[in-house]
Formats: C-alpha cells, sequence, structure tokens
C-alpha cells in the first residue's frame, strides 16, 4: 500500500513545490526569487503530507513555513532571505532517503528539518552522513543514537519516559507497584519498553510479576481483549497503571474501549507518550479526563512566549481552532539554534554550523531556556499533564530544572558505558570503559 | 417508618442547636475552602477533607463542583466561587451569588487523580442517606473503593434504614470492605469475608489481595480459599468472555466482508476498492453527524437511523458509477480488475483525503450506543451488542432480497448462467450493475456500524480489506452462509488465541491456519457444487 501511495505522490514533487512557494511563503519568496539563487539560504522541509502519517507531519511543514516567514520579516539571515524547499516523502520510508538526496544535491539546501518515525530517521541517516548535511529531527524517540549530522530536539527516553514512571510511582500519581507496558510493534516502543523494563526492576525494585508487556499492530482497532487483561492484571489488590507507546491512530479505539469498560483513571491511569493535543481533537475527551500523558511541552502552559507562539499560529494557519503540541515546540527551538549557529559561524555551511551548534542556548516555550548538548540532545523541562474535559491538558508535575537529553540509557546493558560528544571526543558512541571510539 | 424517627430526631437535634451550630459550621466551611486558594494539591487535598468532615449541607454541591471543573478561585480575594454553565458566578460557602462585580483573576480549582479519589470517597460517604437510590448505589460503590474507616458509622445507619435490597446489598460488602481493611474481630472478618467471596469479581479480587498479611490464621485460611473461588470463577468467566469477543469480532468481520460476498463471491470480481465503499460509508455517517450538530442536536440519538439508508445510496451510487465506467470493460479479466480496483481504492483514499483533511474525523456515539451493562462476570458494551444485532439484521435482509425477490431471482439467474438468462429477457448488463451497487450498498452500511468503533480516517478500508477476502475464500466463495460462518469462527478462533499468543501472534497464527486450510479445502468450508462454479 505504503509504496503505491509514494509512487503517487512521488510524481508531485514540483507542483508541490510551487504550491507551496506561492500560497505558504507569499512575500519572502517573491522576493527570493526575484533575486539571485545565491542570495538565498535554502532550507529542506522533509515532512510527510500524504500517507499514513501525514496526520502528524503535515502540521510540522506549516510550523516551519511560518518560522522561515517570521525571520525573513526580520530582514532574514545574514543578509539573506531564506527559502523553504518542500518535499513528501508520503509516509514511505525508502522515500525519506530518496527525497533527503534530492534536497541535499539537486536543491542544495543548507538544513532539513523533518522526519517522524523512527525508521524514517534510520532510512535518512546514510545520506545526511554522505552528504555531510545537517538534520534536525523534532519528535520525542528511543534514543540509543548520536550523529554527528542530526539534531536531535525530541525527547530522549530520559526526558520522557522515565520521568513518567517517577511520578507514577510518587505519592501524587498514586504510589502505582504494577506496571502494564502497551505498545505498538515496532522499533520506538520495543526500546523504550526495554529501558523502561530495566528501570522499573534495577532501580525501582520491581518484580518481574509485576510488570506486563503488550504489543498490537499498527492501526490496531479491536482493544477488548486487551483492555480486559488491563483490567485483570489490575485486580491483584496493587496500584496498577499502564505505560502507552501506542502509536498513531489505534489510541482512539484503544481510550474509547478503557471508557467503555469503565476503566477510570482514578482505577487504572495511563500514561501516553504518542497522545498530544493533536491526537485528542478527533475524540470525544470526557471518558478520558485524568488519564495522562508526558510532554517536554503542553499548549495549556501559561507564558508570554507561548501565548505568542499559540497567535502567531493562528495567524499563521488562519484558524483559531488547530492546537499546538511538542513536535512542534521543538522545531521552534531548533531552527532558533539553526539561526543562532549560523550567525555564530557567520556562513550557513552544513560542516561549520555543526561546529558551532554545541552550546548555543536558546529559550523555550515553557519559560526556560534549553541548551544544546555536546550529544547534540537539547535540555528540556518535563511535564506531566492530565487530560481535560476540553481536550488539553493541566500540568499536575514537572521537573525541577531542564532535564539533559542522553543519547544512551544508562539501563541497558549495551548502552551503559557509552557517551556522545561531539567537541572533544568527536565521537558519537565513545565507551569510557575501553575509552575507544565505536560502541560496546 | 424507623427512617422517618431517625429524621424527627435528627430534626430535633438540629432545632435544639440550631443558633450556635450555624456560626460553627460556617465558619469551618469557609477555612476548609481557604485551602483551594492555595492553587497546590496537598492544600486542596486538607480542603477536601475538611469539608468532608464538616457536615456542613452544601458539602456536597461543593465537591461536586469540583469534580466537574466548576469551582473557581480568585487568589487576590481569597474566595472561592461556583461557576455553573451559564458562567455565573456564586460563593461557594453560602451558595449566594456574587455581591459587586466579579473578580478578575479567577482561575479553576485544579485537581489530579488523587484528588478525584479523595472526592469519590468523600462524595461516597457524604450521599449514603441521599433521596435517589441510584446515588445510594454509587455512594455505596465508592465506599467500597475507598474503604474509609471514618464513613462506618454512616454506613451502619445507612444499611439500617435502606429499603432498596440492591442497595442494602452493595452497602454491605462496602462495609465488608472495611471491616477486613480496618480493626475488627475474627468473626466480622469471616463474616466479611463470605460476603466480599459472594460478590466474587474482579474488584472483590483486588480487595482481598491486597489485605494485610497479619491477621489471625483463621482468616487468612478464608482468605486464601475465597481469593482461589473467586479466581476459577473468573476464569469460567474469562472463557465465556473470550467467547462474547469472538462473536463481537465476527460480527465485525461479517459485516466488512457481506458486501464483498456479493461483489466477489457472487460476481467474481475481485475488488480491492471495497474498502473504501467501507470508508465512504463512514464519511457519510461523520457528514450526517455534522449536519444534524448544526441544525438540530435533539435529533443526534438518531443521527445512525438516518447514515444508514444515506450511506447506502451514496457507497451504492458510486458502486454502480464504478461499474458502469469501469469494471464492464474487464469481466473475465482478473488481473486487470484488481489493479484497476486497486488503483481506483488509491483515488478514493486521496479524494477524501483532499476533500476531508488527513486527520480522524470524530464520529460520535448515540446515548444508547455508549456505555456497559455487566452480566455475571463480564462486561458487554452496548455499542459491540448494537453492532452484532446490526449485522445479523443486515445479513438476514440479503438472504431475503436474494431469495425472494425478483431482483434476487434475476441476479441468481445471471450469476448460474448468464446467456440462459439473457435468452429469457433479463437485461444482464442491468443486474450486473445493480448488484455491484449492492455489494458496494451493503459495505457502505457496515461503514456506519465501523465508525462507532474505529478511527473515521482515510486508511479506514484498508484495515478491512485483507480481512474480508480472508473470511469469503474460507468461507466459500458464492455461498452467503459460508461468509458468516467463515466470519464467526475466525473471529471466535482468534479471540481465544489472543490471550495466550498476544495480539500480533495471534494474527499471524490465524493466518497460517488459512492457508492450510484452503490447501486442504481449496473452496473453502461451503463450496458451491455444479455448473455455477465452471462459469
Amino acid at each position: 500500500m505504503l509504496n503505491s501511495t509514494g509512487v503517487v505522490a512521488a510524481q508531485r514533487p514540483w507542483s508541490r513545490r510551487w504550491l507551496t512557494a506561492v500560497a505558504g511563503l507569499a512575500l519572502g519568496v517573491m522576493t527570493a526569487s526575484a533575486a539571485r539563487a545565491e542570495d538565498t539560504i535554502k532550507v529542506g522541509i522533509l515532512h510527510s503530507l500524504s500517507g499514513t502519517m501525514a496526520i502528524s507531519e503535515t502540521t510540522l511543514k506549516d510550523v516551519v513555513l511560518m518560522l522561515i516567514d517570521q525571520q525573513n520579516k526580520k530582514g532574514g539571515l545574514l543578509g539573506k532571505k531564506l527559502e523553504a524547499v518542500v518535499v513528501d516523502p508520503a509516509s514511505n520510508w525508502p522515500l525519506f532517503a530518496e527525497k533527503a538526496r534530492e534536497l541535499i544535491s539537486k536543491d542544495h539546501v543548507s538544513v532539513v528539518f523533518g522526519c517522524w518515525t523512527s525508521v524514517s530517521r534510520k532510512s535518512v541517516l546514510p545520506v545526511f552522513k554522505e552528504l555531510n548535511n545537517l538534520l534536525f529531527y523534532p519528535v520525542q524517540y528511543e534514543g540509543e543514537e548520536s550523529e554527528r549530522n542530526v539534531i536531535y530536539t525530541g525527547a530522549a527516553p530520559n526526558q520522557q519516559a522515565i520521568p513518567a514512571v517517577d511520578y507514577l510511582a510518587s505519592p501524587d500519581g498514586g504510589s502505582v507497584k504494577r506496571w502494564v507496558l502497551e505498545g505498538t510493534d515496532y522499533v520506538y516502543p520495543r526500546t523504550t519498553n526495554k529501558i523502561l523494563e530495566a528501570y522499573l526492576r534495577d532501580v525501582l525494585k520491581v518484580a518481574p510479576e509485576d510488570i506486563m508487556i503488550n504489543y498490537t499492530p499498527f492501526g490496531f482497532s479491536d482493544w477488548q481483549t486487551e483492555v480486559s487483561k488491563i483490567k485483570a492484571f489490575g485486580s491483584a489488590g496493587k496500584k496498577t497503571a499502564v505505560v502507552s507507546t501506542i502509536n498513531g491512530d489505534a489510541n482512539v479505539p484503544f481510550y474509547k474501549e478503557l471508557g467503555n469498560q469503565g476503566i477510570k483513571a482514578t482505577d487504572i491511569p495511563v500514561v501516553a507518550f504518542s497522545v498530544g493535543e493533536e491526537e485528542l481533537a478527533g475524540l470525544d475527551t470526557k471518558p478520558l479526563v485524568g488519564h495522562l500523558a508526558a510532554w517536554n511541552y503542553f499548549e495549556s502552559i501559561k507564558t508570554p512566549a507561548n501565548e505568542a507562539f499559540i497567535k502567531a499560529w493562528h495567524e499563521f494557519i488562519k484558524n483559531p481552532k488547530r492546537t499546538t503540541n511538542d513536535p512542534m515546540e521543538a522545531h521552534y527551538i531548533g531552527f532558533n539554534m539553526w539561526v543562532k549557529a549560523v550567525e555564530k559561524a557567520g556562513t550557513a555551511d552544513p560542516d561549520k554550523v555543526i561546529e558551532a551548534l554545541p552550546g548555543t542556548r536558546q529559550a523555550n516555550l515553557t519559560g526556560g531556556v534549553s541548551e544544546l548538548l555536546p550529544n547534540h540532545h537539547i535540555t528540556k523541562p518535563v511535564f506531566i499533564g492530565e487530560i481535560r474535559p476540553d481536550g488539553q491538558f493541566d500540568v499536575v508535575w514537572k521537573t525541577k530544572d531542564l532535564v539533559p537529553g542522553a543519547a544512551w540509557s544508562p539501563y541497558i546493558a549495551t548502552s551503559k558505558n557509552l557517551i556522545g560528544d561531539w567537541v572533544k571526543l568527536k565521537c558519537g558512541n565513545y565507551n569510557t570503559v575501553t575509552k575507544k571510539c565505536g560502541g560496546a | 417508618m424507623r427512617f422517618c424517627r431517625a429524621c424527627l430526631v435528627a430534626l430535633i437535634v438540629a432545632l435544639c442547636f440550631a443558633p450556635g451550630w450555624e456560626t460553627a459550621r460556617a465558619a469551618s466551611v469557609a477555612d476548609a475552602i481557604a485551602h483551594f486558594t492555595a492553587d497546590d494539591f496537598s492544600e486542596t487535598l486538607t480542603g477536601i477533607k475538611a469539608i468532608a468532615s464538616s457536615g456542613d449541607p452544601r458539602a456536597e454541591t461543593i465537591l461536586r463542583a469540583l469534580q466537574d471543573g466548576q469551582l473557581q478561585f480568585s487568589a487576590e480575594r481569597k474566595a472561592v466561587y461556583i461557576k455553573d454553565n451559564s458562567g455565573k458566578l456564586t460563593d461557594a460557602a453560602t451558595g449566594q451569588p456574587i455581591s459587586g462585580d466579579a473578580p478578575a483573576d479567577t482561575d479553576n480549582v485544579r485537581i489530579n487523580n488523587r484528588l478525584r479519589g479523595a472526592i469519590d470517597a468523600a462524595l461516597g460517604g457524604l450521599t449514603l442517606l441521599a433521596k435517589s437510590p441510584a446515588t445510594r448505589y454509587d455512594a455505596a460503590q465508592a465506599v467500597f473503593k475507598s474503604r474509609q474507616a471514618s464513613a462506618l458509622p454512616t454506613l451502619v445507619a445507612a444499611i439500617a434504614n435502606e429499603q432498596d435490597p440492591k442497595v442494602k446489598h452493595a452497602m454491605q460488602e462496602a462495609r465488608a470492605a472495611i471491616i477486613l481493611s480496618g480493626a475488627a474481630s475474627d468473626q466480622d472478618k469471616l463474616a466479611a469475608v463470605e460476603i466480599i467471596r459472594q460478590r466474587g469479581d474482579q474488584d472483590s479480587l483486588g480487595l482481598l489481595a491486597s489485605l494485610p498479611t497479619n491477621m489471625s490464621a483463621t482468616v487468612m485460611k478464608r482468605v486464601t480459599a475465597a481469593i482461589n473461588t473467586i479466581k476459577n470463577r473468573l476464569a469460567l468467566w474469562e472463557a465465556v468472555q473470550n467467547a462474547w469477543y469472538g462473536i463481537s469480532l465476527g460480527s465485525v468481520l461479517l459485516l466488512a466482508a457481506i458486501g464483498l460476498a456479493i461483489t466477489f463471491g457472487v460476481m467474481g470480481v475481485i475488488n480491492m476498492a471495497h474498502g473504501e465503499m467501507v470508508m465512504l460509508g463512514a464519511y457519510v455517517t461523520f457528514v450526517v453527524q455534522d449536519i444534524i450538530r448544526a441544525n438540530d442536536p435533539a435529533l443526534f440519538d438518531y443521527s445512525l437511523a438516518i447514515a444508514i439508508p444515506a450511506s447506502f445510496l451514496v457507497a451504492g451510487g458510486v458502486g454502480i458509477l464504478i461499474e458502469r465506467c469501469i469494471i464492464r470493460f474487464l469481466y473475465g479479466r482478473p488481473l486487470e480488475t484488481l489493479l484497476a480496483t486497486w488503483g481506483l481504492s488509491l483515488i478514493l483514499q486521496q479524494a477524501v483525503r483532499t476533500a476531508f483533511g488527513p486527520n480522524n474525523r470524530e464520529v460520535g456515539n448515540p446515548s444508547w450506543m455508549s456505555g456497559a451493562v455487566d452480566v455475571g462476570g463480564i462486561t458487554i458494551t452496548y455499542n459491540r451488542l448494537w453492532i452484532i444485532c446490526f449485522a445479523i439484521a443486515v445479513f438476514i435482509a440479503l438472504l431475503a432480497l436474494l431469495r425472494f425477490t425478483r431482483f434476487g431471482l434475476e441476479m441468481r439467474a445471471v450469476t448460474q448462467n448468464r446467456s440462459m438468462a439473457a435468452s429469457m429477457g433479463i437485461r444482464t448488463s442491468r443486474v450486473d450493475a445493480l448488484t455491484f451497487g449492492l455489494g458496494s450498498g451493503v459495505a457502505g452500511m457496515a461503514g456506519v456500524a465501523l465508525s462507532q468503533i474505529d478511527n473515521v480516517s482515510p486508511n479506514l478500508g484498508q484495515g478491512y480489506i485483507i480481512d474480508s477476502f480472508m473470511v469469503v475464500v474460507f468461507g466459500g466463495v458464492g455461498n452467503l452462509w459460508g461468509t458468516l460462518v467463515g466470519s464467526f469462527v475466525l473471529g471466535i478462533a482468534n479471540k481465544f488465541l489472543e490471550p495466550y499468543a498476544g495480539a500480533v501472534l495471534g494474527k499471524i497464527a490465524i493466518l497460517v491456519l488459512i492457508i492450510l486450510f484452503i490447501q486442504k479445502r481449496p473452496r473453502g468450508m461451503f463450496a458451491l457444487k455444479g455448473r455455477a462454479i465452471e462459469a
């Protein structure tokens, strides 16, 4: 299915690009395309606009267009205008690599903002390494990676999964003693659950019989058996919680079934890592009140920066009902860090910008200042939100300080000795025991 | 009689102490409410406990407002208000409308799950003596869950006054739960264990499993025995539950496949765009609900009744159009049909994506399809129940159509022997178009049902196309009864495998079993015999 969608979409990058150039960039691009090509800095956008991931990624394309538009209104960068180059990889993983190559070799972009799923990131990685370009990846992911050509502005497991589990185990979260790790069957949930299982077992001293791990296929819709399994698991007399790495569409019937079987958040809370404001938009949220999500940003957080961002977003997208979410904020931070690094390097050449990026600081939308670390991850605050009846989140807990993103999990045997450092060590997987670069 | 006497006593007591009591009570509620203005969860918790123990008649109103997110506070004025649906503020402590202008800095008193639990427990204790039996029942259940020892005296009084046997039973269970969790004599505890054992559901199991292990040996022995009894009982119910889930999954498969049983099974057209007909039906439901929401929200509960014929007509119309424009040129060329209809399915998906956007569309459940009912040890959700009924109804209607109507007769005649039917004066091409339209229309109606349990997105159909072919091939091509039996067999087998193998492996196992079965019986369970299959 995906392949054919890809083929259909692959035939129209040209029309797509012109459409975006005309509609999305209005003023900025008009002056830019009138000028000579060397007078613009090209920014690649690699997000699926069709296929299964379009639901999440289209918004990210729009937010980067908005950020470019804002930067151009401020006078561009290094005296040049920014020019967006939008391609559609159509939720087709191999096509991501093809489109990335096209962006870098043919369009000569200086930076790419893109990808959502881990598999799409893995697919474009060799291209970025070979052609030595720069990718900003905005989505929370499973960690266990640190590459010179990628900046990870989303959360690593220690910036989302681990704090969420800590919260649930605390008295405020209900002193949970029994855990269900429920996920979609692919690389992100499997790796995250591996880390979580090790953390629960070794750090929180949870007995193996108090952990249940379940996987379901993508787009799973018949949750009856799974939910009654959770219900039965939760009736052992210990407070039980579900840690959900269920991704995409499958969340909607999952929450519906929870509501139908009468599992309330006060009985068995569900904390999700992939459910945000955007996903809740297509859902009757009343039965879900009290279920949790862990993110580094919520639309409901009241800060002047966030209010300004939401206002600008509504004006840009011309729809006051559109929500903002965590990966959008990640792009906001990443884009501004890139702008600062380009100014610092005095050039948009990716190789120089990569050298200039670590140490860059950028105020995030929730009141802190995020910093890009030598391992190419950033510092972020962690928030736990409870779903409100209106589909927004109430923040019920947050970390005191910003949490630095750890590329390698200390709880997994194969990665506990690894660190990533692109400043001094120039290595993404330096082994601190063997003192060698190159993994375990 | 006893209740009246209790009321009288209470009234007299209240009258005697009224003046002094009044001020003390107001002060205590005002003090309790002040905790809410701190915007801090542990302060709010203190406030909830204080209100629950204040004995104030407004306690229930305040706690319900807090539960529903209607309680507002003003940090500046140190005051708490209840905001009703029209946005009007009343003072929470007194229930009076606010004097002067409204405060500018009001914000919701925030609660988290821990506080929600505390509110449920507090409300449970407060509403044990409420007027409505349903409220009293809910209160008893809340106390059963919270096991708060402080609720015991009220509970004992409530049990003494209770007339409704169902509520009384629930209250006795709640009392048993409190007795078991707290300090009591062995004799009381043994009686309590017996009550909990008879209740016998998952909550009881949870209660017994969480009891402290320092009780006397006789009690512990009885508790262990009770746990085992409940576990055995639940294991039995689990089998029933798996069967029910299997029937439910079977009905979904039947709905998805029955349209295909006509287009593929009867006509022999490999229709890859079948799933998209289901998707169209789901989108028709969305449009119907959207129009109803905008024009006459009172009709919402009938939205599905309107959507069913509408989706039949829309999907059926699209089906006829497809048959007339594409498929009729491809009869007898299965490979080309397969490719053409597959391409068509992509076109339809992208068309819907362009028209409605890539995001999921919210299709609501009418009130009669929400919620669940407990039957013995299993939970039956209404939406699944109705879908089973609907699937069976569609099947019977289709069977009747084929058996008893002129169109059905013509349809069977054309599929059995085209040239003979044509020479008898049947317009075969018209029958072809209508048959394909019928199959598509039935798929559209399936979309209405599936919109209630699945996501309404452009990808909706993709998830069902493989399953549909699986059912039709397994059941026997060209036989509606085969489709019925096939879908229920596959549904039940899947649901019995799922608890042991997991959702992913269970599905794989089913596929492997079908492959093996098809090796043995290439024409499926109910193979058609005779000339029809040669045609």
